[in-house]
């Protein structure tokens, strides 16, 4: 059973992710961005950034790590093996750059009954090492909850 | 790579369009990136299993590859501040029948205009449709080979798809 009381939980911050070239050159080959910004150094120091800039929705890895801590929430009770993506939310307050340590936060914003399911949603606050801001990714996932009356 | 002006924008203008294109080792490189190995994603039976109709695309590929017209467009990805997304339609990738698993089997139709131009904050909003193409006997579930010559039928997989650019 879905617990509505935990709408607001706040989790522990999940390990520091660290932002390497290689995994921003990988993942913006796997979602066909050619930008040479997320490729070539020299590019990205070109348009005054430090270091390779990863592609708009990089930080749904770091999101997902944060997550699992929702997942793996007894006291929720969100059954998280039959869901739906729903929706996906990316507030950058500032590009992700490899070489950056981030550490991430997840909430679980809300819980809302919808049918024979519930809409989820959580927030993760990613920041840097030195404590600003990042990013602020927001997922809502459609869960189906209870098993066929039959 | 030229930048846009912000003084030349306003809402309604295109800002272009692209096509791409999934294959099973889309899927596949998308899973190992990302880390999300849902087997939806990978596995015929298991979909079949939770109701598909068969193994589709991560909604986050489909999300990830749209903005790169954006990207493309602001000259700095760096400068895509806000991006978010619905996922209205899943994106079938089935296993091609014969050949190269890097045949691509799903073909999406992203284009993008100025939803919203704001010359103060210099915030600009791409509004993207994002749009799976298939030929239409397949879409109805017909063998594909019927008749080849007719225009592919157009289905929205993403909502409310928006970008906000920094200038």
């Amino acid at each position: 059973m879905i617990n509505p009381d935990r709408q607001g939980h706040q989790y522990p911050p999940a390990a520091p992710y660290q932002v390497s070239r290689e995994a921003i050159r990988e993942f913006a080959q796997a979602v066909k961005a050619s930008h040479p910004a997320h490729h070539e150094l020299e590019a990205a120091q070109a348009l005054g950034h430090r270091d390779l800039v990863a592609p708009p929705s990089f930080a749904v890895i770091i999101a997902q790590r944060a997550e699992a801590a929702v997942v793996n929430d007894a006291e929720a009770g969100i059954d998280f093996s039959r869901v739906v993506h729903a929706e996906e939310r990316f507030t950058h307050q500032h590009p992700i750059l490899a070489g950056d340590t981030l550490a991430a936060q997840v909430t679980l914003e809300r819980i809302r009954s919808m049918g024979a399911g519930a809409m989820v949603t959580t927030r993760v606050e990613i920041s840097a090492a030195d404590g600003e801001p990042r990013a602020t990714v927001t997922s809502s996932l459609l869960v189906r909850t209870e098993e066929d009356p039959a | 790579m030229n930048k846009p002006v912000l003084a030349d924008l306003e809402k309604g203008q295109q800002i272009g369009s692209r096509e791409l294109s999934f294959s099973r080792a889309d899927l596949l490189r998308y899973a190992a990136a990302s880390g999300d190995h849902n087997p939806i994603h990978w596995n015929d039976r298991f979909a079949r299993e939770v109701g598909l109709d068969g193994v589709i695309a991560h909604g986050m590929l489909t999300m990830g590859s749209a903005v790169g017209l954006v990207s493309d467009w602001a000259g700095d990805p760096g400068a895509v501040v806000d991006y978010q997304a619905r996922f209205t339609k899943p994106v079938p990738v089935p296993d091609v029948q014969t050949g190269s698993p890097e045949s691509p089997t799903a073909r999406l139709l992203i284009t993008g205009k100025i939803g919203a131009v704001d010359a103060e904050e210099r915030r600009v909003r791409i509004d993207l449709t994002v749009e799976m193409l298939q030929p239409a006997a397949e879409a109805q579930g017909q063998s594909p080979t019927e008749e080849p010559d007719q225009e592919p039928t157009r289905t929205k997989v993403l909502a409310k798809s928006q970008a906000v650019v920094l200038l």
